[in-house]
Formats: C-alpha cells, structure tokens, sequence
C-alpha cells in the first residue's frame, strides 16, 4: 500500500488564524490575575487575592480536630501523671513503639505507675490503638500536630516528662466513679440529647461526667 | 607631555576614547547583566503571581528581604559551587567556546542603543534648553550609520553559540536542539529585517539616535503608532522574542522533549547561556524602545529642560528610559508566561508562510504610502 498524505483541514476562521485577538484575550487574563496578585501582596491585603501559597514555617494550615498526631500524657489534679502502668498501651500497639517500666507507687492508693514511659515517633504508624485502648485516659493523640524532625533517631524517641509537658487535667474521674455510678450520675443526660452538638474533638464522655 | 593631556579636552581622541570606554563599562558591563539577573529573579516572581502562586520571597542578606530580589544572586553563587561537568567525548575547544558566542553578542549589541539625552560637557550644571548643547556628549556608545544593521549582524552571530554548543556537546539532544536553533532563528531574522525596513523607510535613517531624535516626548509622539509602524512592530517583537528561543518560539530549547542545545552545560558555562538569554531580552526591549516607544524621551522635557540642570536632565531621561525598558522587559515575561509552545513545524509555517508575506507587504504598502504623500 502506498504511503499516502493525509490532508487534515485546520478548522478556525481567519480571525483565529490571525491569533492576534486570542494572544491579547490571554495576556489580558495573565494580566489581571498579576496585578490583583501583585497589588494585594505588596499591600498586605492576601485575603483579597487569588495567592494559594501557603508560607509554610510561618502559616501553617491546621489539622482537622480529629486528627490523630503527636501523643501526650494526661495529668491527675495534683499533677502527676495519670498512667496506670496497666501495659495496655504496649500490648495492643502493632508497631511495638511503647516501652513502660512500672513501679509501686508510695502511698498505695493506685498501686502502679510508670516509672519509664518512652513513645519512639520513629516507630509510631499512628494509629491510635493506644489511645483507644488506654481505660483511664491517660495518652491521648490529640496534640493536633505531628512529630517533628530530628537530626538523631534516639532524638525521636519521647520520654515521659515530654509526653507529660503537653499533657491536661483530665475530666474524667480517675478510677472511675465507682459501682454505684447509674444512681451518682442520676439526672445526668447520659447521651446527648437530639440537636445538642458535641464539637468533634472532645474527649469521650464529655457530657455524661461533666458535673461530677 | 602637554599635548597629551590636550588630547583629552573635549572633541579630542583621548576624550572619545574615555567617554566610550566609560559607556561601554556602564552600559555593557553593569547595566545589562544587572537587569538581566534581576529578570532572572522578576520572571519567577511575575510567573508566579500570574499563577496565583508567591514566587521566591526567601532569599534575603541579614533582614533585608526586598520580597526576595537577593535571589539571583543566590542563583549566581549555585552557579559557581557547581560541578562544570564535560562530556567525555565533546568537543573540548568549542564546547568551551559556545558560550561565550553566546553571550558575547547579547552584550556587542548594546552598542548602538541610545540610553539618555545628550550630557552637556562643561554645563552639566546650568540649565541647557534641549538641543542648544555646545559640546554634547551623546548617551550611546557608537553612533553607526548602519545602526540596527550593525544590530542584525551581531545578534545573528549568536546562532554559532546555539548550533556550536549542540555540535560540540556530542548528545543527540543537544544536536537537535543546536539545528532548531539555527533554522529559527534564520528565519525569524528575514521577517525581522523587513520590519525595520519599514521603519527605516518611514524614518529615513537607520541609526536609533535619530530614530529618537525624531520623535516626540508625549506617548502621542512615539513611532509606534500609524499602521506600517505599528505593524512593524508587532512583527519586531514577534521576531525579536523568537530570536531569545523563548516560549512561545522555546523549540530549540524544547524542555517538555529534548532539553536544548545546552542539555550538557552545567554551572557558569549554563548561567552564561541562562544569563545572554535575558542580556537579549534587555538589549532587544533597549531596542525596541528606541524605534517604537520614544527612546529617552521624558514628557514635558522641553519644559523640563529650561529649569533642571542638565545633570538633572541626563537622569531623568535614562530612569525614563530604563522605566520603559524594564516595563517592556516585564510584558516580554508576560507573553512568556502566557502563550502556549508552538510546533516545530508550525513555527516555519508562522514564519514562511505568515510573518513574511506580511512583512514583505508592509515594506511595499510604507513604500507607496511615502511615495503618494510626497507626490502630493
């Protein structure tokens, strides 16, 4: 079969071919994009630009309220910390990034605590098992913010009083309110009433053990 | 020992001699690489807001940040830190040599554009009505009667850089890019002559001084507008940005396919080519400029000129001048950041087959324009 030249009939009439009317359109809309970008920039005004950079050290976009990050450790009212030493935490972490050395507490009234708690971010898949897991509201993952960079992997590996330094007064009851707690709580709505909005990142409970 | 220091007066050859030297170091040396980097920085800021973007804004000596301007040079001190990697196999000589062919035209062609009002030597001053200098001392580094002839001839030499670095770089890429290079830029100079011959058709001289001379401070007065002039024009800079190989006439350079006749350069031996392509972009906007948009001239100069010291006068007529280069410098971005590529083929369609005809009828239509309006 012989090599045949196929002629494509180019569509567009001679205004189209000229260009000339479709170059200015497009340097027109170039145009105007850079002068309101320019203008609002120079003057301070980004919100009143189309600019979606985000300057990212200085302007950070925040997570969503349910995003799990960086772990922390609740505190009891006097301060200590809230962890059992009860080794859920280590048990049901799949990344085995959890190491908790406990010991006897002095006065006796909760027997346990941690003597060490290290969380390894490096390890860490986030996941929040451990959050989940914990029956005393001790970690929770709720930092809103991620693990940072470090230059040495041990850097990367928290240690108690770090995870403690972000950490809260808890709400909940340590030790929970006990086995009468149907006739403590009575009067309480135990779940939200219809139309009652719960913001989405309060702690479980929120409602039920807000009085006690 | 007197004589020789005579031959420095005024309107000797020593004087001449300094003057032009002076020039050539301002102009050549300082003025055009320093807007040519600073564009290097402008292009990706302005790309960057026509984009919706924020562009580099990091860049910054101490807490001076000046929205990011210290970027160039943080791109020249990258430049220098870098490998200067050679093919093994190139052509060591010329490969060496490429691009200095380069850049050496972008900067040669600078010679002919007219950046000021003439400095009055001796009053510079006392105020000196406009064109009432006894001993002028013309802002322009050659007056050439040839003018924007001497322009064609010296940017043209600039294709051996092109076509050498591809040849010399042994890389079939670099080889492709080196002949798209030059069958551009060839034809692209064709419609570019005829459009200044238009132009020299309606001015009567060649020699961008006059060209300004003859036309007038107000925007009303410049030579762009009439249609042989306007014509021109648009064929000029259609001609003059294909001849900088950038987009939309970026196929020697071809980044989404072949990387271009410098695909093998790296660190300075890149940044001169990176550098004589913005160098060109300045030197040809000078250009412009001078023959379609006023040249030097600042509105209300007359006026200007009868209460401001002539010292005053030389400035302000080159930060007109350079306002109006540096803005033209901007709108060739524009165009560059605006319009798609076109194809190989399409770009000798676009420059046989339209901007040539064209061209070709302006040059007669000017000529039997002159011709009836003179006959009148």
């Amino acid at each position: 079969m012989a090599i045949g030249v196929k002629i494509v009939a180019r569509p567009g009439s001679f205004q189209q071919q000229m260009y000339l009317p479709a170059i200015a359109e497009g340097l027109g809309v170039t145009f105007k994009h850079f002068i309101k970008n320019w203008f609002g920039n120079m003057t301070g005004n980004r919100d009143k630009t189309d600019i979606v950079t985000l300057a990212y050290p200085e302007e950070k976009r925040a997570y969503p309220e349910r995003h799990r990050g960086l772990h922390r450790l609740m505190l009891r009212d006097d301060g200590q910390v809230r962890c059992v030493a009860c080794m859920m935490c280590p048990t049901v972490c799949p990344a085995h990034c959890i190491t908790i050395v406990p010991e006897e507490t002095v006065d006796g009234r909760i027997e346990k605590r941690p003597k060490l708690f290290e969380i390894d971010e490096l390890r860490c898949v986030v996941c929040g098992l451990c959050a989940e897991a914990c029956p005393c509201d001790a970690i929770r993952m709720d930092t809103l913010d991620h693990a940072k960079p470090v230059y040495r992997r041990t850097d990367a590996i928290l240690d108690k009083e770090e995870l403690m330094s972000r950490g809260e007064k808890s709400i909940a009851t340590q030790g929970g309110v006990g086995a009468f707690w149907r006739e403590k709580v009575a009067g309480e709505p135990q779940t939200p009433a219809a139309g009652d909005v719960v913001p989405a990142g309060a702690p479980h409970g929120t409602v039920a053990t807000k009085t006690l | 020992m007197d004589e020789f220091l005579a031959s420095f007066t005024y309107g000797h050859a020593g004087f001449t001699a300094v003057s032009a030297l002076i020039k050539i170091v301002f102009l050549m040396l300082a003025l055009g690489p320093g807007i040519a980097s600073i564009l290097t920085w402008l292009e990706r800021r302005q790309s960057a807001m026509m984009q919706d973007r924020l562009g580099p804004n990091r860049a910054n000596i101490g807490p001076f940040k000046g929205w990011g301007i210290f970027h160039f040079l943080a791109d020249a001190l990258k430049f220098m830190f870098k490998e200067d990697f050679v093919p093994p196999r190139a052509h060591k000589f010329l490969f060496a040599l490429a691009p200095v062919l380069a850049l050496a035209p972008a900067l040669i062609v600078a010679a002919i554009i007219p950046f000021g009002a003439p400095l009055c030597w001796g009053q510079v001053f006392e105020k000196v009505p406009l064109g009432a200098c006894q001993q002028p001392v013309d802002l322009q580094i050659a007056h050439m009667d040839v003018g924007v002839l001497f322009y064609f001839a010296i940017s043209s030499l600039s294709v051996y850089g092109a076509t050498l670095a591809g040849w010399a770089s042994y890389n079939k890429w670099a080889l492709m890019g080196g002949m798209r290079a030059s069958s551009q830029m060839m034809s692209y100079e064709v419609t570019m002559g005829m459009a200044v011959l238009a132009m020299f058709l309606l001015f009567g001289t060649l020699e961008p001084g006059a060209m300004v001379a003859q036309q007038g401070p107000w925007p009303w007065q410049w030579g762009i507008w009439g249609i042989p002039h306007f014509v021109s024009f648009v064929l000029f800079l259609t001609a003059a940005i294909a001849e900088t190989k950038r987009t939309p006439f970026d196929i020697p350079e071809g980044e989404p396919e072949i990387i271009g006749y410098f695909v093998e350069y790296s660190g300075l031996r890149f940044g001169m080519f990176f550098l004589g392509e913005f160098i060109e972009i300045v030197f040809s906007s000078g250009l412009m400029v001078s023959i379609f948009l006023g040249g030097w001239h600042v509105p209300g100069e007359v006026w200007l000129a009868l209460h401001l010291p002539n010292i005053a006068i030389v400035g302000m007529t080159f930060g007109f001048w350079l306002v109006k280069v540096f803005m033209f410098c901007s709108f060739q971005l524009l165009i560059r950041w605006s319009l798609p590529r076109f194809r190989s083929d399409q770009l000798m369609q676009l420059g046989w087959q339209r901007l040539l005809p064209v061209s070709i009828a302006n040059v007669l239509f000017t000529a039997g324009w002159i011709l009836y309006s003179s006959s009148k």
